[in-house]
Protein backbone atom coordinates (compact mmCIF):
# COMPACT_ATOMS: atom_id res chain seq x y z
CA UNK A 1 0.00 0.00 0.00
CA UNK A 2 1.37 3.44 -0.89
CA UNK A 3 2.09 5.86 1.86
CA UNK A 4 -0.08 7.61 2.70
CA UNK A 5 1.51 10.75 4.32
CA UNK A 6 3.25 11.48 0.76
CA UNK A 7 0.22 14.28 -0.45
CA UNK A 8 0.30 16.06 2.61
CA UNK A 9 2.65 19.07 3.22
CA UNK A 10 5.33 18.67 6.26
CA UNK A 11 4.16 21.50 8.54
CA UNK A 12 7.64 22.85 8.82
CA UNK A 13 7.37 24.23 5.01
CA UNK A 14 5.14 27.22 6.38
CA UNK A 15 6.84 29.82 8.04
CA UNK A 16 6.82 29.81 12.34
CA UNK A 17 4.93 33.53 11.75
CA UNK A 18 2.26 32.88 9.42
CA UNK A 19 0.70 30.00 11.46
CA UNK A 20 -1.29 30.56 15.05
CA UNK A 21 0.27 27.65 16.42
CA UNK A 22 2.19 24.49 15.32
CA UNK A 23 0.30 22.46 17.48
CA UNK A 24 -3.62 23.75 16.55
CA UNK A 25 -2.38 23.18 12.75
CA UNK A 26 -1.39 19.90 13.87
CA UNK A 27 -4.46 18.68 15.22
CA UNK A 28 -6.13 19.69 11.82
CA UNK A 29 -4.39 17.89 9.58
CA UNK A 30 -4.92 14.93 12.04
CA UNK A 31 -8.59 14.74 12.41
CA UNK A 32 -9.72 13.03 9.51
CA UNK A 33 -13.23 13.20 10.32
CA UNK A 34 -15.07 15.50 12.23
CA UNK A 35 -18.81 15.83 12.91
CA UNK A 36 -20.27 18.19 14.82
CA UNK A 37 -23.83 18.38 16.12
CA UNK A 38 -25.21 16.13 13.52
CA UNK A 39 -28.60 16.25 13.31
CA UNK A 40 -31.27 14.42 11.02
CA UNK A 41 -35.05 13.81 11.30
CA UNK A 42 -37.36 11.93 9.05
CA UNK A 43 -41.16 13.72 9.61
CA UNK A 44 -41.26 13.69 13.69
CA UNK A 45 -38.90 10.96 14.24
CA UNK A 46 -35.19 12.43 15.06
CA UNK A 47 -32.95 9.39 14.10
CA UNK A 48 -29.89 11.44 15.06
CA UNK A 49 -30.03 14.08 17.32
CA UNK A 50 -26.76 15.94 17.71
CA UNK A 51 -23.89 13.44 17.73
CA UNK A 52 -20.17 15.31 17.86
CA UNK A 53 -17.48 13.47 17.32
CA UNK A 54 -13.56 13.40 15.61
CA UNK A 55 -11.27 10.53 14.42
CA UNK A 56 -7.79 10.98 14.43
CA UNK A 57 -5.31 9.78 11.63
CA UNK A 58 -4.18 6.29 11.93
CA UNK A 59 -7.32 5.64 14.15
CA UNK A 60 -10.16 2.59 14.38
CA UNK A 61 -12.93 4.37 15.52
CA UNK A 62 -16.03 1.93 16.29
CA UNK A 63 -18.93 4.08 15.98
CA UNK A 64 -21.43 1.15 18.46
CA UNK A 65 -24.86 1.30 18.90
CA UNK A 66 -28.05 -1.00 18.61
CA UNK A 67 -30.21 -1.58 15.06
CA UNK A 68 -32.13 1.97 14.71
CA UNK A 69 -29.49 3.87 16.77
CA UNK A 70 -28.47 6.03 14.06
CA UNK A 71 -25.13 4.52 12.84
CA UNK A 72 -26.03 4.08 8.88
CA UNK A 73 -27.83 7.29 8.89
CA UNK A 74 -25.06 9.03 10.35
CA UNK A 75 -22.94 7.34 7.70
CA UNK A 76 -24.88 8.43 5.18
CA UNK A 77 -24.58 11.68 6.33
CA UNK A 78 -20.75 12.03 5.95
CA UNK A 79 -20.80 11.00 2.55
CA UNK A 80 -23.10 13.55 1.29
CA UNK A 81 -25.63 11.13 0.52
CA UNK A 82 -28.38 12.63 2.62
CA UNK A 83 -27.96 16.12 3.51
CA UNK A 84 -28.02 16.96 7.30
CA UNK A 85 -31.37 18.84 9.05
CA UNK A 86 -28.11 20.31 11.70
CA UNK A 87 -24.77 20.28 12.47
CA UNK A 88 -21.37 20.30 10.34
CA UNK A 89 -19.11 17.57 9.21
CA UNK A 90 -15.38 17.80 7.58
CA UNK A 91 -14.24 14.37 5.83
CA UNK A 92 -10.61 15.07 4.80
CA UNK A 93 -10.45 18.08 4.95
CA UNK A 94 -13.69 18.79 2.91
CA UNK A 95 -16.84 20.42 4.06
CA UNK A 96 -19.70 17.95 3.56
CA UNK A 97 -22.49 18.11 1.64
CA UNK A 98 -21.05 21.10 0.60
CA UNK A 99 -17.80 19.00 -0.95
CA UNK A 100 -18.88 15.56 -0.62
CA UNK A 101 -17.81 14.40 -3.70
CA UNK A 102 -14.35 15.84 -3.58
CA UNK A 103 -14.19 14.15 -0.09
CA UNK A 104 -15.34 11.12 -1.42
CA UNK A 105 -12.64 11.34 -4.04
CA UNK A 106 -10.56 10.25 -0.69
CA UNK A 107 -12.69 7.72 1.14
CA UNK A 108 -13.21 4.08 0.65
CA UNK A 109 -16.85 2.52 1.72
CA UNK A 110 -17.56 -1.09 2.44
CA UNK A 111 -21.61 -1.12 2.76
CA UNK A 112 -23.49 -2.80 5.01
CA UNK A 113 -24.39 -5.37 1.86
CA UNK A 114 -22.31 -6.61 -0.94
CA UNK A 115 -23.33 -4.61 -3.90
CA UNK A 116 -20.45 -6.51 -6.06
CA UNK A 117 -20.85 -6.75 -9.99
CA UNK A 118 -22.03 -10.30 -10.23
CA UNK A 119 -21.63 -10.09 -14.31
CA UNK A 120 -18.14 -9.16 -13.87
CA UNK A 121 -15.08 -11.64 -12.79
CA UNK A 122 -13.47 -10.29 -9.59
CA UNK A 123 -10.34 -8.17 -11.77
CA UNK A 124 -12.82 -6.64 -13.69
CA UNK A 125 -15.23 -5.64 -10.28
CA UNK A 126 -11.71 -3.67 -9.16
CA UNK A 127 -11.13 -2.84 -12.87
CA UNK A 128 -14.59 -0.75 -13.12
CA UNK A 129 -14.51 0.54 -9.82
CA UNK A 130 -11.40 2.03 -9.93
CA UNK A 131 -12.69 3.78 -13.13
CA UNK A 132 -15.66 5.74 -11.03
CA UNK A 133 -12.83 7.60 -9.08
CA UNK A 134 -11.26 8.84 -12.14
CA UNK A 135 -8.20 6.66 -12.14
CA UNK A 136 -6.08 5.85 -14.88
CA UNK A 137 -6.32 2.41 -16.54
CA UNK A 138 -2.62 1.89 -15.48
CA UNK A 139 -2.52 2.91 -12.22
CA UNK A 140 -5.46 0.85 -11.06
CA UNK A 141 -3.73 -1.94 -12.86
CA UNK A 142 -0.67 -1.50 -11.09
CA UNK A 143 -2.74 -1.68 -7.53
CA UNK A 144 -4.81 -4.63 -8.81
CA UNK A 145 -2.34 -7.48 -7.63
CA UNK A 146 -1.45 -6.47 -4.17
CA UNK A 147 -5.22 -5.31 -3.65
CA UNK A 148 -5.77 -9.18 -4.25
CA UNK A 149 -3.26 -10.61 -2.47
CA UNK A 150 -4.63 -8.89 0.21
CA UNK A 151 -7.64 -10.08 0.32
CA UNK A 152 -6.20 -13.65 -0.36
CA UNK A 153 -7.87 -13.65 -3.95
CA UNK A 154 -4.74 -13.72 -6.01
CA UNK A 155 -5.81 -17.05 -7.38
CA UNK A 156 -9.34 -15.79 -8.52
CA UNK A 157 -8.81 -12.79 -10.19
CA UNK A 158 -10.17 -14.19 -13.43
CA UNK A 159 -12.87 -16.07 -11.31
CA UNK A 160 -16.80 -15.01 -11.83
CA UNK A 161 -18.73 -13.78 -9.04
CA UNK A 162 -21.02 -16.52 -8.73
CA UNK A 163 -18.43 -18.94 -7.62
CA UNK A 164 -16.95 -16.99 -4.37
CA UNK A 165 -18.16 -17.77 -0.92
CA UNK A 166 -19.38 -14.72 1.38
CA UNK A 167 -16.24 -14.62 2.95
CA UNK A 168 -14.62 -14.21 -0.57
CA UNK A 169 -16.93 -12.16 -1.39
CA UNK A 170 -16.53 -9.45 1.60
CA UNK A 171 -12.71 -9.51 1.23
CA UNK A 172 -13.31 -8.72 -2.32
CA UNK A 173 -15.22 -5.67 -1.16
CA UNK A 174 -13.10 -4.79 0.98
CA UNK A 175 -10.39 -4.71 -1.76
CA UNK A 176 -12.91 -2.60 -3.67
CA UNK A 177 -13.00 -0.11 -1.38
CA UNK A 178 -9.07 0.61 -1.22
CA UNK A 179 -8.80 0.95 -5.00
CA UNK A 180 -8.49 4.47 -4.62
CA UNK A 181 -5.99 4.23 -1.71
CA UNK A 182 -8.06 6.28 0.76
CA UNK A 183 -7.42 8.20 3.52
CA UNK A 184 -10.56 6.77 5.37
CA UNK A 185 -12.30 3.40 5.10
CA UNK A 186 -15.65 3.28 6.19
CA UNK A 187 -17.18 0.08 7.07
CA UNK A 188 -20.89 -0.66 7.71
CA UNK A 189 -21.20 -3.66 9.72
CA UNK A 190 -18.25 -5.58 7.69
CA UNK A 191 -18.69 -8.72 9.04
CA UNK A 192 -22.32 -9.05 9.50
CA UNK A 193 -23.73 -12.95 8.39
CA UNK A 194 -20.19 -14.23 7.74
CA UNK A 195 -19.00 -17.19 9.67
CA UNK A 196 -16.12 -17.24 12.25
CA UNK A 197 -13.40 -18.08 10.18
CA UNK A 198 -14.39 -15.52 7.45
CA UNK A 199 -14.62 -12.96 9.91
CA UNK A 200 -11.07 -13.60 11.42
CA UNK A 201 -10.06 -13.00 7.80
CA UNK A 202 -11.65 -9.46 7.19
CA UNK A 203 -10.19 -8.43 10.88
CA UNK A 204 -6.50 -9.70 9.97
CA UNK A 205 -6.58 -7.53 6.90
CA UNK A 206 -8.49 -4.54 8.90
CA UNK A 207 -5.91 -4.91 11.71
CA UNK A 208 -3.03 -4.78 8.57
CA UNK A 209 -4.51 -1.91 7.34
CA UNK A 210 -4.17 -0.24 10.63
CA UNK A 211 -0.53 -1.10 10.89
CA UNK A 212 -0.29 0.77 7.92
CA UNK A 213 -1.37 3.96 9.11
CA UNK A 214 -4.62 3.70 7.53
CA UNK A 215 -7.81 5.59 9.28
CA UNK A 216 -10.86 3.26 9.25
CA UNK A 217 -14.60 3.71 10.54
CA UNK A 218 -16.27 1.11 11.52
CA UNK A 219 -19.96 0.35 12.70
CA UNK A 220 -21.01 -3.03 14.56
CA UNK A 221 -22.83 -4.42 17.07
CA UNK A 222 -20.66 -7.17 17.45
CA UNK A 223 -18.58 -6.76 20.93
CA UNK A 224 -15.76 -8.52 20.04
CA UNK A 225 -15.08 -6.97 16.68
CA UNK A 226 -14.54 -3.40 18.32
CA UNK A 227 -12.89 -4.82 21.05
CA UNK A 228 -10.18 -6.24 18.83
CA UNK A 229 -10.18 -3.63 15.97
CA UNK A 230 -10.98 -0.63 17.56
CA UNK A 231 -8.78 2.06 19.00
CA UNK A 232 -11.63 4.72 20.44
CA UNK A 233 -15.16 3.90 20.49
CA UNK A 234 -18.40 5.82 20.51
CA UNK A 235 -21.51 4.35 21.94
CA UNK A 236 -24.70 6.15 20.52
CA UNK A 237 -28.55 5.24 21.14
CA UNK A 238 -31.44 6.81 20.03
CA UNK A 239 -29.21 8.74 17.75
CA UNK A 240 -26.96 10.91 20.36
CA UNK A 241 -23.53 10.24 21.83
CA UNK A 242 -23.89 8.01 25.39
CA UNK A 243 -20.08 7.27 25.86
CA UNK A 244 -17.07 8.03 24.12
CA UNK A 245 -13.28 6.88 24.96
CA UNK A 246 -11.01 4.41 24.20
CA UNK A 247 -12.28 0.61 25.11
CA UNK A 248 -10.14 0.01 28.17
CA UNK A 249 -11.17 4.07 29.52
CA UNK A 250 -15.12 3.03 28.95
CA UNK A 251 -14.95 -0.32 30.61
CA UNK A 252 -12.45 1.22 33.59
CA UNK A 253 -15.81 4.65 33.90
CA UNK A 254 -18.39 2.52 33.51
CA UNK A 255 -18.42 -0.83 34.02
CA UNK A 256 -17.05 -2.93 37.27
CA UNK A 257 -14.04 -5.08 36.49
CA UNK A 258 -15.40 -8.57 37.73
CA UNK A 259 -18.63 -10.32 36.65
CA UNK A 260 -20.17 -13.34 38.28
CA UNK A 261 -23.01 -15.22 35.71
CA UNK A 262 -24.92 -17.13 38.01
CA UNK A 263 -27.17 -20.11 36.25
CA UNK A 264 -29.26 -22.81 37.53
CA UNK A 265 -32.67 -23.67 38.77
CA UNK A 266 -31.97 -21.77 42.20
CA UNK A 267 -30.20 -18.51 40.65
CA UNK A 268 -32.90 -16.33 40.75
CA UNK A 269 -33.82 -17.26 43.91
CA UNK A 270 -29.96 -17.01 44.99
CA UNK A 271 -29.81 -13.39 43.47
CA UNK A 272 -32.82 -12.05 45.43
CA UNK A 273 -31.34 -13.12 48.97
CA UNK A 274 -27.33 -12.80 48.63
CA UNK A 275 -26.94 -12.06 45.18
CA UNK A 276 -27.99 -8.45 45.61
CA UNK A 277 -26.31 -7.85 49.17
CA UNK A 278 -22.92 -9.03 47.58
CA UNK A 279 -22.78 -7.20 44.24
CA UNK A 280 -22.14 -4.00 43.37
CA UNK A 281 -25.13 -4.51 40.36
CA UNK A 282 -27.04 -7.15 39.96
CA UNK A 283 -28.76 -8.03 36.78
CA UNK A 284 -31.22 -10.21 35.48
CA UNK A 285 -31.75 -11.47 32.03
CA UNK A 286 -33.70 -14.78 31.12
CA UNK A 287 -32.67 -17.49 33.62
CA UNK A 288 -29.10 -15.93 34.31
CA UNK A 289 -27.96 -13.54 37.08
CA UNK A 290 -25.08 -10.85 36.24
CA UNK A 291 -23.34 -9.56 39.24
CA UNK A 292 -20.95 -7.06 38.71
CA UNK A 293 -18.58 -6.83 41.13
CA UNK A 294 -15.08 -4.68 41.92
CA UNK A 295 -14.00 -7.72 43.67
CA UNK A 296 -15.67 -10.90 43.31
CA UNK A 297 -14.23 -12.89 46.13
CA UNK A 298 -16.78 -12.45 48.25
CA UNK A 299 -19.29 -13.73 45.40
CA UNK A 300 -17.08 -17.00 44.49
CA UNK A 301 -16.81 -17.74 48.27
CA UNK A 302 -21.14 -17.53 48.77
CA UNK A 303 -21.23 -19.29 45.63
CA UNK A 304 -19.22 -21.92 46.86
CA UNK A 305 -21.52 -23.02 49.23
CA UNK A 306 -24.67 -23.41 47.11
CA UNK A 307 -26.27 -26.08 45.65
CA UNK A 308 -28.55 -25.83 42.43
CA UNK A 309 -26.26 -22.52 40.96
CA UNK A 310 -23.76 -22.74 38.52
CA UNK A 311 -21.23 -20.00 37.62
CA UNK A 312 -18.84 -18.49 35.61
CA UNK A 313 -16.37 -15.80 36.93
CA UNK A 314 -14.99 -13.74 34.29
CA UNK A 315 -13.56 -9.58 33.67
CA UNK A 316 -16.10 -7.26 32.41
CA UNK A 317 -16.06 -6.97 29.07
CA UNK A 318 -17.44 -4.72 25.85
CA UNK A 319 -20.54 -6.53 26.09
CA UNK A 320 -21.49 -5.73 29.73
CA UNK A 321 -20.37 -1.96 28.77
CA UNK A 322 -23.29 -2.00 25.83
CA UNK A 323 -25.74 -4.11 27.80
CA UNK A 324 -25.17 -1.16 30.50
CA UNK A 325 -25.90 1.92 28.40
CA UNK A 326 -28.49 0.61 25.64
CA UNK A 327 -30.34 -1.33 27.68
CA UNK A 328 -31.53 -5.36 27.75
CA UNK A 329 -34.79 -4.56 25.56
CA UNK A 330 -34.84 -6.09 22.73
CA UNK A 331 -34.70 -3.79 19.29
CA UNK A 332 -35.79 -4.27 15.86
CA UNK B 1 -30.04 24.05 0.10
CA UNK B 2 -33.27 22.76 1.78
CA UNK B 3 -34.02 19.33 0.96
CA UNK B 4 -37.12 20.10 -1.57
CA UNK B 5 -34.79 22.91 -3.59
CA UNK B 6 -31.95 19.90 -3.89
CA UNK B 7 -34.64 18.09 -5.15
CA UNK B 8 -36.22 19.99 -7.99
CA UNK B 9 -32.82 21.55 -8.93
CA UNK B 10 -32.01 21.31 -12.11
CA UNK B 11 -29.60 18.15 -13.93
CA UNK B 12 -26.16 18.50 -12.85
CA UNK B 13 -24.59 17.35 -15.56
CA UNK B 14 -21.25 15.94 -16.44
CA UNK B 15 -18.92 13.42 -18.34
CA UNK B 16 -18.32 11.35 -14.82
CA UNK B 17 -21.73 9.86 -16.30
CA UNK B 18 -19.47 8.19 -18.67
CA UNK B 19 -17.73 5.20 -16.49
CA UNK B 20 -21.04 4.21 -15.44
CA UNK B 21 -22.57 4.32 -19.39
CA UNK B 22 -18.99 2.36 -20.08
CA UNK B 23 -20.08 -0.16 -17.11
CA UNK B 24 -23.04 -1.15 -19.13
CA UNK B 25 -21.14 -1.21 -22.03
CA UNK B 26 -19.44 -3.93 -20.62
CA UNK B 27 -21.80 -6.12 -18.86
CA UNK B 28 -23.55 -5.92 -22.13
CA UNK B 29 -20.71 -7.25 -24.58
CA UNK B 30 -20.52 -10.59 -21.89
CA UNK B 31 -24.22 -11.56 -23.34
CA UNK B 32 -23.94 -9.61 -26.49
CA UNK B 33 -25.41 -11.63 -29.13
CA UNK B 34 -28.30 -13.47 -27.09
CA UNK B 35 -28.67 -9.82 -26.17
CA UNK B 36 -29.17 -8.70 -29.84
CA UNK B 37 -31.50 -11.32 -30.55
CA UNK B 38 -33.64 -10.85 -28.18
CA UNK B 39 -34.27 -6.78 -29.43
CA UNK B 40 -34.65 -7.83 -33.20
CA UNK B 41 -35.98 -11.30 -33.22
CA UNK B 42 -39.47 -10.21 -32.46
CA UNK B 43 -39.90 -7.19 -34.30
CA UNK B 44 -38.17 -8.86 -37.43
CA UNK B 45 -40.44 -11.61 -37.23
CA UNK B 46 -43.30 -9.35 -37.23
CA UNK B 47 -41.98 -7.46 -40.42
CA UNK B 48 -41.30 -10.56 -41.58
CA UNK B 49 -44.45 -12.69 -41.53
CA UNK B 50 -46.67 -9.93 -41.97
CA UNK B 51 -44.81 -8.26 -44.45
CA UNK B 52 -44.58 -10.62 -47.01
CA UNK B 53 -48.33 -12.03 -45.47
CA UNK B 54 -50.15 -8.58 -45.53
CA UNK B 55 -47.90 -7.78 -47.91
CA UNK B 56 -48.87 -10.17 -50.85
CA UNK B 57 -52.47 -9.28 -50.49
CA UNK B 58 -52.39 -5.76 -50.34
CA UNK B 59 -49.36 -3.67 -52.63
CA UNK B 60 -48.34 -0.96 -51.94
CA UNK B 61 -48.83 1.31 -48.88
CA UNK B 62 -48.04 5.12 -48.44
CA UNK B 63 -46.00 4.87 -51.76
CA UNK B 64 -44.01 2.00 -50.43
CA UNK B 65 -44.23 -1.91 -50.34
CA UNK B 66 -46.10 -3.05 -47.38
CA UNK B 67 -42.69 -4.39 -46.00
CA UNK B 68 -40.45 -1.61 -46.31
CA UNK B 69 -43.64 0.20 -44.52
CA UNK B 70 -43.96 -2.28 -41.68
CA UNK B 71 -40.08 -2.49 -41.83
CA UNK B 72 -39.62 1.48 -40.68
CA UNK B 73 -42.22 0.83 -38.72
CA UNK B 74 -40.49 -1.79 -36.76
CA UNK B 75 -37.44 -0.29 -36.75
CA UNK B 76 -39.16 2.82 -34.49
CA UNK B 77 -40.87 0.35 -32.27
CA UNK B 78 -38.17 -1.47 -31.53
CA UNK B 79 -36.18 1.36 -30.57
CA UNK B 80 -39.15 2.41 -28.09
CA UNK B 81 -39.04 -1.11 -26.74
CA UNK B 82 -35.51 -1.59 -25.95
CA UNK B 83 -35.53 1.66 -24.23
CA UNK B 84 -38.37 1.39 -22.20
CA UNK B 85 -36.97 -2.50 -21.33
CA UNK B 86 -33.40 -0.68 -20.46
CA UNK B 87 -35.35 1.64 -18.69
CA UNK B 88 -37.26 0.15 -16.49
CA UNK B 89 -36.14 -3.93 -15.88
CA UNK B 90 -32.48 -3.64 -16.49
CA UNK B 91 -32.34 -0.28 -14.09
CA UNK B 92 -34.60 -1.59 -11.52
CA UNK B 93 -32.24 -5.05 -11.23
CA UNK B 94 -29.21 -2.56 -11.03
CA UNK B 95 -30.88 0.27 -8.78
CA UNK B 96 -32.74 -2.23 -6.20
CA UNK B 97 -31.50 -5.98 -6.64
CA UNK B 98 -28.14 -5.90 -7.37
CA UNK B 99 -27.51 -2.26 -5.36
CA UNK B 100 -24.86 -1.14 -8.61
CA UNK B 101 -25.98 2.21 -8.15
CA UNK B 102 -25.21 2.29 -4.35
CA UNK B 103 -22.15 0.91 -4.92
CA UNK B 104 -21.18 3.88 -7.21
CA UNK B 105 -22.72 6.98 -5.56
CA UNK B 106 -20.67 5.43 -2.81
CA UNK B 107 -17.78 6.36 -4.74
CA UNK B 108 -17.23 10.03 -6.43
CA UNK B 109 -20.41 9.90 -8.30
CA UNK B 110 -23.66 11.89 -8.16
CA UNK B 111 -26.92 10.18 -8.41
CA UNK B 112 -27.30 12.81 -11.68
CA UNK B 113 -24.54 11.18 -13.22
CA UNK B 114 -25.93 7.55 -12.77
CA UNK B 115 -29.24 8.45 -13.87
CA UNK B 116 -27.48 10.58 -16.95
CA UNK B 117 -25.50 6.97 -17.80
CA UNK B 118 -28.59 5.29 -17.56
CA UNK B 119 -30.78 7.13 -20.36
CA UNK B 120 -27.57 7.48 -22.76
CA UNK B 121 -27.21 3.76 -22.42
CA UNK B 122 -30.76 3.03 -23.13
CA UNK B 123 -30.72 5.31 -25.96
CA UNK B 124 -27.21 3.33 -27.07
CA UNK B 125 -29.02 -0.01 -27.44
CA UNK B 126 -32.12 1.74 -29.23
CA UNK B 127 -29.35 2.46 -31.86
CA UNK B 128 -28.09 -0.88 -31.80
CA UNK B 129 -31.26 -3.09 -32.33
CA UNK B 130 -32.23 0.14 -34.76
CA UNK B 131 -29.25 -0.07 -36.77
CA UNK B 132 -29.62 -4.37 -36.90
CA UNK B 133 -32.98 -3.90 -38.22
CA UNK B 134 -32.01 -1.43 -40.46
CA UNK B 135 -29.55 -3.57 -41.93
CA UNK B 136 -32.02 -6.63 -42.58
CA UNK B 137 -34.04 -4.22 -44.47
CA UNK B 138 -31.42 -2.83 -46.55
CA UNK B 139 -30.10 -6.72 -47.21
CA UNK B 140 -33.71 -7.41 -48.69
CA UNK B 141 -33.30 -4.84 -50.77
CA UNK B 142 -35.49 -2.29 -49.08
CA UNK B 143 -34.06 1.43 -48.67
CA UNK B 144 -31.10 2.10 -50.28
CA UNK B 145 -30.36 5.40 -49.62
CA UNK B 146 -27.99 7.45 -47.83
CA UNK B 147 -30.65 9.03 -46.03
CA UNK B 148 -31.80 5.92 -44.32
CA UNK B 149 -28.45 6.14 -41.69
CA UNK B 150 -29.98 9.15 -40.35
CA UNK B 151 -32.81 7.02 -39.08
CA UNK B 152 -29.55 5.56 -36.53
CA UNK B 153 -29.54 9.13 -34.87
CA UNK B 154 -33.49 9.14 -34.78
CA UNK B 155 -33.46 6.02 -33.13
CA UNK B 156 -30.96 7.49 -30.56
CA UNK B 157 -33.97 10.02 -30.00
CA UNK B 158 -36.41 7.62 -29.61
CA UNK B 159 -34.32 5.88 -27.25
CA UNK B 160 -33.80 9.30 -25.24
CA UNK B 161 -37.02 9.64 -24.96
CA UNK B 162 -38.61 5.97 -23.75
CA UNK B 163 -35.49 5.21 -21.85
CA UNK B 164 -36.42 8.46 -19.52
CA UNK B 165 -40.02 7.37 -19.77
CA UNK B 166 -39.09 3.62 -18.86
CA UNK B 167 -36.46 5.77 -16.00
CA UNK B 168 -39.48 7.82 -14.54
CA UNK B 169 -41.47 4.12 -14.59
CA UNK B 170 -38.00 2.58 -12.47
CA UNK B 171 -37.73 5.49 -9.76
CA UNK B 172 -41.92 4.62 -8.68
CA UNK B 173 -41.12 0.70 -8.88
CA UNK B 174 -41.71 -1.70 -5.58
CA UNK B 175 -41.45 -4.68 -8.10
CA UNK B 176 -40.85 -5.73 -11.51
CA UNK B 177 -44.51 -6.27 -11.56
CA UNK B 178 -45.29 -2.88 -11.82
CA UNK B 179 -43.87 -2.63 -15.49
CA UNK B 180 -46.58 -4.12 -16.56
CA UNK B 181 -48.62 -1.21 -16.45
CA UNK B 182 -46.48 0.83 -18.38
CA UNK B 183 -46.23 -1.88 -21.56
CA UNK B 184 -50.51 -2.13 -20.94
CA UNK B 185 -51.45 1.16 -20.82
CA UNK B 186 -48.60 3.00 -22.58
CA UNK B 187 -46.46 1.27 -25.10
CA UNK B 188 -49.04 -1.50 -26.33
CA UNK B 189 -51.98 1.70 -27.47
CA UNK B 190 -48.63 3.58 -28.67
CA UNK B 191 -48.11 0.63 -31.06
CA UNK B 192 -51.26 0.60 -32.10
CA UNK B 193 -51.89 4.24 -32.40
CA UNK B 194 -48.62 5.49 -33.91
CA UNK B 195 -48.94 4.11 -37.56
CA UNK B 196 -46.61 1.46 -37.17
CA UNK B 197 -49.44 -1.57 -39.18
CA UNK B 198 -51.10 0.65 -40.88
CA UNK B 199 -51.44 4.68 -41.95
CA UNK B 200 -52.71 6.80 -39.22
CA UNK B 201 -54.67 8.48 -41.84
CA UNK B 202 -56.96 5.13 -41.93
CA UNK B 203 -57.98 5.71 -38.24
CA UNK B 204 -60.89 7.48 -37.13
CA UNK B 205 -60.26 11.62 -37.17
CA UNK B 206 -60.73 10.92 -32.74
CA UNK B 207 -57.85 8.45 -32.67
CA UNK B 208 -55.67 10.26 -35.73
CA UNK B 209 -55.68 13.26 -32.90
CA UNK B 210 -54.64 11.85 -30.35
CA UNK B 211 -51.77 10.29 -32.28
CA UNK B 212 -50.16 13.47 -32.93
CA UNK B 213 -49.54 13.65 -29.08
CA UNK B 214 -47.92 9.65 -29.19
CA UNK B 215 -43.97 10.04 -29.97
CA UNK B 216 -43.65 6.76 -32.05
CA UNK B 217 -45.82 8.85 -34.34
CA UNK B 218 -43.48 11.88 -34.88
CA UNK B 219 -40.69 8.89 -34.98
CA UNK B 220 -42.31 7.29 -37.68
CA UNK B 221 -43.37 10.83 -39.67
CA UNK B 222 -39.60 10.87 -39.42
CA UNK B 223 -38.45 7.94 -40.51
CA UNK B 224 -40.80 6.77 -43.46
CA UNK B 225 -39.71 9.46 -45.61
CA UNK B 226 -36.04 8.64 -44.88
CA UNK B 227 -36.60 5.29 -46.08
CA UNK B 228 -37.76 6.80 -49.10
CA UNK B 229 -35.12 8.76 -49.49
CA UNK B 230 -36.95 12.48 -48.65
CA UNK B 231 -35.58 14.71 -46.27
CA UNK B 232 -39.27 14.46 -43.93
CA UNK B 233 -41.80 17.49 -43.95
CA UNK B 234 -41.72 18.96 -40.28
CA UNK B 235 -38.96 17.97 -39.62
CA UNK B 236 -38.24 20.14 -37.25
CA UNK B 237 -41.39 19.58 -35.62
CA UNK B 238 -41.18 15.74 -35.51
CA UNK B 239 -38.05 16.58 -33.68
CA UNK B 240 -38.88 18.68 -31.22
CA UNK B 241 -41.95 16.27 -30.14
CA UNK B 242 -39.47 13.77 -29.62
CA UNK B 243 -37.08 15.83 -27.72
CA UNK B 244 -39.79 17.72 -25.77
CA UNK B 245 -40.92 14.42 -24.25
CA UNK B 246 -37.67 13.27 -23.68
CA UNK B 247 -36.62 16.01 -21.89
CA UNK B 248 -39.47 16.43 -19.81
CA UNK B 249 -39.15 12.53 -19.05
CA UNK B 250 -35.61 12.83 -17.66
CA UNK B 251 -36.41 15.48 -15.45
CA UNK B 252 -39.17 13.66 -13.86
CA UNK B 253 -36.74 10.74 -13.62
CA UNK B 254 -34.12 12.44 -11.90
CA UNK B 255 -36.82 13.99 -9.60
CA UNK B 256 -38.21 11.03 -8.43
CA UNK B 257 -34.75 9.04 -8.26
CA UNK B 258 -33.43 11.63 -5.96
CA UNK B 259 -36.29 11.66 -3.75
CA UNK B 260 -35.96 7.44 -3.83
CA UNK B 261 -32.25 7.04 -2.96
CA UNK B 262 -31.35 10.71 -0.95
CA UNK B 263 -33.01 10.31 2.14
Amino acid sequence: MNDLEDDVPAADSTPAASRPTAVSQHDRRDVVLRVDGLRKRYGENEVVRGLSFEIRRGDCFGLLGPNGAGKTTTLRCCLGLIDPDGGTIEMVGQPVPKAAREARIRVGVVPQMDNLDPDFTVTENLRIYGGYFGLRRAVIDARIPRLLEFAGLASKGSAGLRTLSGGMKRRLTLARALINDPELLILDEPTTGLDPQARHLIWDGLRQLLAQGKTILLTTHFMDEAERLASRLAVIDHGALIASDTPRGLLAQHVEPEVVEVYGDEAKKWADIHGRRLSARLEIAGETAFCYANDAQPLLADLATRAGVRYLHRPANLEDLFIKLTGRELRD
Amino acid sequence: MTFTAKLWAPPLLTVRFLPVWRRNLLVWKKLAIASVLGNIADPLLYMLALGYGIGSLIGEVGGMSYIAFIGTGMVCQSAMFTASFEGMYSAFSRMHVQRTWEAIINAPIGIDDVIMAEWIWAATKAVMSTAAILVVIMALGYGHTWLAVWILPLGFIVGLTFGAAGLVMNAMAPGYDFFTYFFTLVLTPMLLLSGVFFPVEQMPPVLAAIAEFLPLKHAIDIARPLMLGRVPDQLLLHAFVLVFYAALAFYVALVLTRRRLLK
